[in-house]
């Protein structure tokens, strides 16, 4: 039963985390139709940026995801600005190459500069500290930063559904050119989202840092599990992102512990290609 | 003589190497209907397109309220009060009516201004009050094309641009929308219509233009072309 609750708490905690991962890249996907393929290195950076404001100033993680969201949410609009813009409208795979080009910019850039070694910062305030649930030992870094991803995605929803630029975004997701009729910079939304999209990430690999290691390769994973999450959440959708990633996050955790820990990302793949083969729109998309 | 609100002069625009519209004129004064009639393939929908700034003309100039407004953004263009109304609709199909109407008085950003405009326009369209909460794609074609049209005055414009209203809807509903366009005119608004409607356009507008083949090959009174034969036969079958 111990264990039950320990699996089932880690699952939930991840889900959200990828939760926070996943909406940026569904955002983009669902409001512009580009498959940002650098969002997991944009996750790295954060996470780089993140260590270093902590090795060089001393800035917990805690605080200083404000500054890598920041960053982020700028380094992301001017990929979209420079690079990704002239790319649209082009050739349908354009777009995709050009993402593709800079995560490979990005990476080797940090392979460069920070070589591939693993960098954990340590002396971060939650550092070590654990919380009883029910039994279950939790990771305090680990809670913080899965709680603080939920209520990000509650913000990001209202945010989408609720206020005048968040109806302005839906409307060129649906159709572009009506928006823009409406009296809608497209153009700039289209720069807002991909911002908010690098926000995302920005804010979800700050808070990560407390915990998790470092690396130029740290992005992979992740964004190979939010691409899973987007598909099964339906385009565009936070809602669907944030169920999907909990499912996940759930399947990857009791697979890992009750068939064993190699078998986890097998789970998450095989439950991927089945909703596709038999719901290729996603479990709620539209 | 009337001002003239819009005024458009020799403009070519070209889809890659295709010549969607050659050398057209036109203009409408403040406070007509102008009716731009012809068959499929004419050009008409791309002229409204380059006035609304969705496409950019090669060649030729727009001026609107005397201003030069050739290849603004579609975005500016409903901020100097142009709006354009496209063919097919183009609601926000997932949204509301009420949510539609909103965005349609984006550019608007005082409340109270829209909501008095809300309760103009559920005036002049009371099944669309009805609707309110309603998804805009559930709708009935007719509701669809009365929101759409609505959609296009929350933004006050001085001019409202038509684009073919009559499609897929049944024919006493085409009189229903065409007799909200005059009741729109009549609060003051400007406006150009595309029909392939030739009759029933003409019957509610001062003015009209034939376009065929990418260019305007006639133009007059809408009494002169209901009249002329070369019109009644080409595209009234008469």
């Amino acid at each position: 039963m111990d264990f039950f609750v320990q699996v089932l708490i880690d699952g939930l905690m991840n889900g959200a985390i990828y939760g926070l991962v996943a909406a940026g890249l569904s955002l983009i996907w669902g409001v512009m139709d580009v498959i940002n393929f650098a969002h997991g290195e944009f996750l790295m950076v954060a996470m780089y940026t993140c260590y270093w404001i902590g090795m060089l100033v001393g800035l917990d993680p805690l605080f200083s995801w404000v500054l890598t969201g920041a960053f982020l949410f700028f380094l992301s609009a001017g990929s979209y600005k420079f690079i990704v813009r002239r790319s649209i409208g082009k050739a349908a795979m354009a777009p995709l190459l050009a993402t593709f080009g800079l995560s490979i910019f990005l990476k080797n850039f940090c392979l460069n500069r920070f070589t591939p070694n693993f960098r954990l910062l340590s002396g971060t305030s939650l550092e070590g500290k654990v919380t009883h649930i029910f039994g279950a030992i939790v990771s305090q870094p680990k809670l913080v930063t899965a709680i603080f991803s939920l209520v990000m995605l509650c913000v990001l929803h209202y945010m989408i559904k609720k206020t005048r630029i968040g109806r302005a975004i839906q409307a060129t997701a649906m159709d572009r050119e009506a928006a823009e009729l409406m009296g809608v910079d497209t153009e700039r939304i289209f720069t807002l989202v991909f911002g908010i999209g690098g926000m995302c990430v920005g804010i979800a690999g700050g808070f990560m840092t407390s915990y998790l290691a470092v690396f130029p390769e740290v992005g992979a994973l992740f964004s190979l599990i939010a691409f899973v999450v987007v598909a099964l959440g339906g385009f565009g959708s936070i809602p669907g992102a944030l169920c999907a990633a909990l499912l996940i996050g759930l399947v990857e955790s009791f697979a890992g512990f009750y068939i064993a820990p190699v078998m986890k990302y097998v789970a998450v793949f095989a439950l991927y290609l089945a909703v596709v083969l038999v719901r290729p729109k996603g479990l709620f998309g539209w | 003589m009337s001002d003239v609100i819009l005024r458009v002069s020799n403009i070519s625009c070209y889809y890659g190497q295709m010549q969607a519209v050659k050398d057209m004129s036109l203009e409408v004064r403040r406070g007509e209907i102008v009716a731009i009639i012809g068959a499929n393939g004419a050009g008409k929908s791309t002229l409204m397109k380059s006035i609304a700034g969705l496409v950019a003309p090669r060649r030729g100039t727009i001026e609107f309220e005397g201003a030069k407004i050739t290849g603004a953004p579609a975005n500016r263009l409903i901020r100097k009060g142009i709006s354009y109304v496209p063919e097919g609709r183009r609601l926000f199909a997932n949204l509301s009516v009420r949510e539609n109407l909103e965005l349609g008085a984006f550019v608007e950003k005082d409340n109270k201004k829209i909501k008095d405009r809300l309760d103009e326009i559920f005036e002049l369209f009371p099944i669309l009050k009805e609707r309110e909460h309603q998804r805009a794609h559930t709708m009935s074609g007719g509701e669809q094309q009365m929101c759409a049209i609505a959609r296009g005055l929350m933004s006050a414009p001085k001019l409202l641009m038509l684009d073919e209203l009559s499609l897929g809807l049944m024919p006493s509903l085409v009189e229903k929308v065409m007799e909200s366009v005059v009741a729109i005119n009549k609060k003051g608004v400007s406006i150009l219509l595309v029909e392939q409607m030739v009759q029933e356009a003409l019957e509610i507008s001062a003015r009209g233009y034939v376009a065929q083949v990418g260019r305007i090959v006639r133009e007059g009174t809408a009494k002169e072309l209901l009249d002329s034969d070369e019109v009644r036969r080409a595209y009234m079958g008469m």
